[in-house]
């Protein structure tokens, strides 16, 4: 028997002298990775462990009649089998509305809600064993859209709410609604010359993530738990865990393991509760470890939307008027639908300057899958309706569709649809016109030097379908704006623990945050930020626990500007512990320790003349300095209930996309020949994992344009939970991807940064769909678009 | 059942093997080499992707018994396959000749940073081609053979090697970067 590697063991030391921020510092977790070693949570193992199953409802909406666990917890191997009679403590947990059943209690709302779990000491066993458990169903009639939810006679699905959404809601089965009103549209439409209104439909996209939902819960001698764990934000696992667990949370100690991505789909709460309540049931350490069908219902998705869109333009291309309304479906439970629904709402219209918005968002309870975070949070859907409409309206004008959106592109100094003044660059023609100027990828790119075809640069690839006969070729070009950190008036803060030591006459920075670092890079930045601080060539990072304070959520694009903040502003102060010492001992010897600028550089204490006055391990010696402090963005407000005004977003990023597509009209597939991305990210800290950011951020938009959609039907059932039948794309999928970084400041941000990892989601999926409607002069208000919207069969 | 053959170099014996269980869950679950990755279990992401006498299968569609007798190597051992590789075959590999086993067979698991990276996992790293790293190992095993087979591979045929790899988080570029890197460099020192 093999011997798993130990959990929590990711330290890293980096010994380069340079890496500061601005350079492409490689990683610190980079080598553990390409060697097989770094842990992810599924790797985890314990001589002791068992391994837990959860049974999942077939029906997505249910009355449970009967439980019977008797012939599971029979099976020999079998160590723990629960169900909702043998919680302990609280039975529901939720991030912002406790709405989901820790297991379900008399009824299912979705397909694959956790039903029961059982702990046993080998996978197989523990499957079959769930397998034979009983459930008696009486299946209800589903609630699958806005119709049925909100029909005379729909069934609530959460009766008696209480949640601080319930009181403004027009229905009980809608979680939230955030109008945004502004100006007259009225008495603008009057004044339109050209008017478009169309409908719009976005399909329900997976995180899809590549290392699955797992963890590892170990029972400690105390009665708490500590789990190991893959997740976004510990500290808010952790709150969900304890009242669950009956214990204070002192005694829930999670410490992140290694995560093989997030996209958001890691903010709710998946197995943890399940790993713990079978450890604490069973006295042993217990691994859960979804496989990729579990996985599908683990975790909520992207929200479906439909999405209505009128745009009102004067002849000469000025935008006059907005107004559209957005339905995002949510699913069975909340989850984090009531800020998608501020998102979708405050950011409807786009990166534009309109006086006259009216706008209307909510999300639904239904009988669907469970929606919540995925990258881009609610801008992706209204992204890819407004920029259809920008499309539509230029061609109505007969203006150049690039030429109308910078006409109406919003700069710094522009007006929100919720009043709140963007008060830092906001360059969006900018960045129009750059991807506009990159040169065309070559016609005809695949013909070879010797005038063969080389099929695998043509729609279909491999598959041989064409050599180019019926190939179109089709350009588009779409902008987008995200907000950046949490929104709404929420106390959005993180924390940094630094210490400062002498180790072998070195001076040595470690770093101890919780924040979770999910491939994005944020420990490189980190180790960055206290090198360029503390002038010191070696950073340790330390494993992300809740041993420290919480660093808020890995998603939003926050974690540089927060926790990247947060190590920051805990370093300067170390800083300063550093000169008030070094100004103590020293400071009669040289007058320069009485001025304000004083740098920490290689080492030593320099002034900003570049004279060195002082030695850090020196000043350090034997007394190390350890701080831990919070960090907090500016404060942002609700939005009005009514009006949506309010100043909400603490930064807006822009990223502009030209998708180049060839499209096989007879076949209806399509190829991406090219996708073009600029994007001001304030402070690039890090360019070469920024650029990771815009390309991998701009493929997960190119999967939601052309392929990737979670099937529920007949029932609401989910149809394709596996890799076979849910397409990402894959290396042949996906263009090569030309990045532009603008550096424009964000005075109000440490260093100027501006947050990177949404914003290129949003405007990727219209620029390809753009692109395709190019190609084919077809209306596409759909995505992912199929082969038969191209063939119309 | 017991299955015996031979991992990175070394022979090994599983005990106990349940009918059912793949060649990753004996690697992942009993060998202790959790470096091959379990991201879909279905043949569909390659991030599981070992070389099974030396052709790159997916070790989630071998059943642990077609193992037997045979000789896989894993990301963990994958450093030390690709030096031997070109210690042996100074001119280049030879074509289906894997690795010599006897040689093979000196080589001892032990903490990382004590055998030197293969080309393609330094290049990797210095590509930014690993994010979550989650689809690395895969991608390195595929992509080290594919260099083996093909010193000078066009964009065109690092695509279609790596096809069958999924990531997630990276969107290729950099993939394609680090394996044109490593391309590269093999092609400066040889
Ligand atoms: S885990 Fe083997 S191909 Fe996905
Ligand atoms: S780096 Fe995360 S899946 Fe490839």
């Amino acid at each position: 028997m093999g011997a798993g590697p130990t959990p929590g063991k990711i330290t890293q030391t980096s010994t380069a002298t340079r890496g500061a921020i601005g350079e492409s510092t490689l990683r610190p977790d980079g080598t553990l990775k390409v060697t097989g070693e770094f842990a992810y949570s599924s790797d985890l193992w314990h001589e002791d462990m068992l391994w837990g199953f959860t049974l999942r409802s077939p029906h997505a909406h249910a009355e449970i009649r009967s439980v019977d666990t008797a012939e599971a917890l029979a099976v020999p191997g079998v160590h723990a089998v629960m169900t909702h009679d043998d919680l302990p403590a609280a039975t529901h947990y939720g991030l912002e509305i406790k709405d989901q059943p820790v297991l379900a209690k008399d009824r299912v709302r979705y397909h694959g809600e956790a039903v029961a779990i059982v702990a046993a000491d080998h996978p197989e066993t523990a499957r079959r064993a769930a397998a034979k458990i009983k459930v008696e169903y009486a299946e209800l009639p589903p609630v699958v859209d806005e119709a049925t939810a909100t029909a005379a006679d729909a069934p609530v699905l959460h009766p008696g709410r209480a949640d601080h959404h319930a009181g403004h809601v027009p229905h009980p089965n809608i979680v939230h609604r955030q109008p945004v009103r502004r100006g007259d549209v009225i008495a603008a439409r009057t004044r339109a010359d050209v008017v478009v209104r169309r409908d719009y439909e976005v399909g329900m996209q997976d995180q899809a993530f590549l290392g699955p939902e797992s963890g590892l819960a170990v029972p400690a001698e105390d009665g708490g738990v500590d789990l190991y764990i893959a997740t976004q934000w510990l500290h808010v696992d952790r709150d969900q865990l304890a009242p669950v667990l009956g214990l204070p949370a002192d005694k829930v100690r999670l410490t992140l393991s290694g995560v093989g991505g997030a996209f958001g789909a890691r903010e709710d709460l998946s197995m943890q509760a399940h790993a713990c309540l079978l450890a604490l049931r069973t006295g042993r350490p217990v691994k859960i470890v979804y496989n990729r069908y579990e996985s599908f219902f683990g975790h909520v998705h992207r929200h479906p939307a439909k999405l209505t869109y009128e745009h009102g333009a004067t002849r000469d291309g000025q935008l006059l008027y907005v107004q559209c309304r957005i339905v995002l479906d949510g699913g069975a439970y909340a989850s984090s639908s009531p800020a998608v629904v501020g998102n979708a709402a405050s950011l409807a219209i786009g990166p534009y300057v309109v006086d006259h918005v009216d706008v209307e968002a909510i999300a639904l309870y239904s009988n669907n899958p469970p929606c919540g975070a995925m990258r881009g949070f609610g801008a992706v859907q209204a992204c890819f309706a407004y920029e259809a409409q920008m499309d539509a309206v230029a061609a109505e004008l007969g203006m150049d569709p690039v030429e109308f959106r910078q006409r109406n592109a919003m700069s710094q100094g522009a007006v929100m649809p919720t009043g709140q003044l963007v008060d830092s660059p906001a360059p969006v023609a900018e960045l129009l016109r750059r991807v506009k100027a990159l040169p065309m990828p070559p016609e005809r790119q695949w013909l070879t030097a010797d005038d063969s075809t080389d099929v695998r640069a043509l729609p279909g690839g491999l598959s041989n379908t064409t050599h180019g006969e019926g190939v179109v070729r089709g350009v588009g070009y779409a902008v987008g704006i995200k907000n950046v950190g949490f929104s709404e008036g929420f106390d959005d803060y993180s924390t940094a623990r630094i210490r400062l030591e002498v180790i072998n006459g070195e001076p040595v920075a470690l770093v101890h945050t919780a924040m979770a670092e999910v491939g994005q890079g944020g420990v490189t930045v980190h180790a960055q930020i206290a090198r360029t601080e503390l002038g010191v060539s070696q950073v340790t990072i330390l494993p992300a626990d809740t041993q420290v304070g919480s660093a808020g959520s890995t998603s939003a694009s926050r974690q540089t500007y927060m926790t990247g903040g947060a190590v920051r502003h805990t370093c300067q102060a170390v800083r300063e512990e550093v000169l008030r010492r070094g100004r103590e001992r020293s400071g009669s010897y040289h007058p320069a320790w009485a001025t304000a600028e004083l740098l920490l550089e290689g080492g030593k204490v320099v002034t900003d003349g570049g004279e060195v006055i002082g030695d850090l391990a020196e000043i350090v010696g034997e007394e190390p300095i350890e701080l831990e402090l919070e960090f907090r963005h500016r404060p942002t407000e609700p939005f009005d209930l009514e009006t949506g005004q309010g100043f909400g977003h603490v930064q807006y990023s822009f990223c502009a996309h030209r998708a180049v597509v060839e499209v096989d009209t007879e076949l209806g597939l399509v190829k991406v020949i090219e996708l073009a991305a600029a994007q001001d990210v304030g402070k690039a800290l890090n360019p070469l994992s920024v650029v990771g950011q815009i390309q991998g951020g701009s493929t997960q938009g190119l999967g939601l344009a052309v392929m990737e959609e979670i099937v529920v039907s007949d029932g609401a059932r989910v149809r394709n939970p596996s890799f076979t039948d849910y397409l990402i794309p894959t290396i042949l999928d996906t263009p090569t991807i030309p990045v532009d970084v603008l550096e424009l400041a964000d005075d109000h941000a440490p260093y100027g940064l501006r947050g990177v990892g949404e914003a290129p989601t949003l405007s990727s999926t219209p620029a390809v769909v753009a692109a395709v409607r190019a190609a084919t002069g077809l209306p596409l208000k759909r995505v992912p678009i199929r082969p038969e919207h191209l063939t119309g069969t | 059942m017991r299955v015996n053959f031979t991992v990175n170099g070394r022979p090994q014996q599983a005990d106990d093997v349940w009918e059912g269980e793949s060649l990753l869950y004996v690697l992942r679950e009993r060998m202790g080499l959790p470096g091959s990755k379990n991201a879909c279990e279905q043949g569909e992401c390659g991030s599981c992707t070992v070389r099974l006498d030396n052709v790159p299968v997916c070790a989630c569609l071998v059943a642990a018994g077609q193992a037997e007798g045979r000789d896989v190597v894993t990301v963990e051992g994958l450093a030390e396959f690709a030096e031997r590789r070109d210690a042996t075959a100074p001119g280049g590999p030879e074509q289906g000749s894997g690795t010599g086993l006897d040689e093979a067979r000196r080589w001892q698991p032990g903490p990382g940073g004590s055998t030197p990276l293969a080309p393609v996992q330094q290049a990797f790293i210095d590509a930014g081609a690993v994010q979550c790293g989650f689809c690395t190992p895969g991608l390195l095993v595929a992509a080290d053979e594919l260099l083996e087979r093909n010193p000078e591979p066009s964009d065109a045929d690092i695509r279609e090697a790596l096809s069958g790899n999924l990531c997630r988080c990276t969107g290729y570029e950099k993939i394609l970067d680090a394996v044109r890197l490593a391309a590269a460099r093999t092609g400066e020192e040889g």
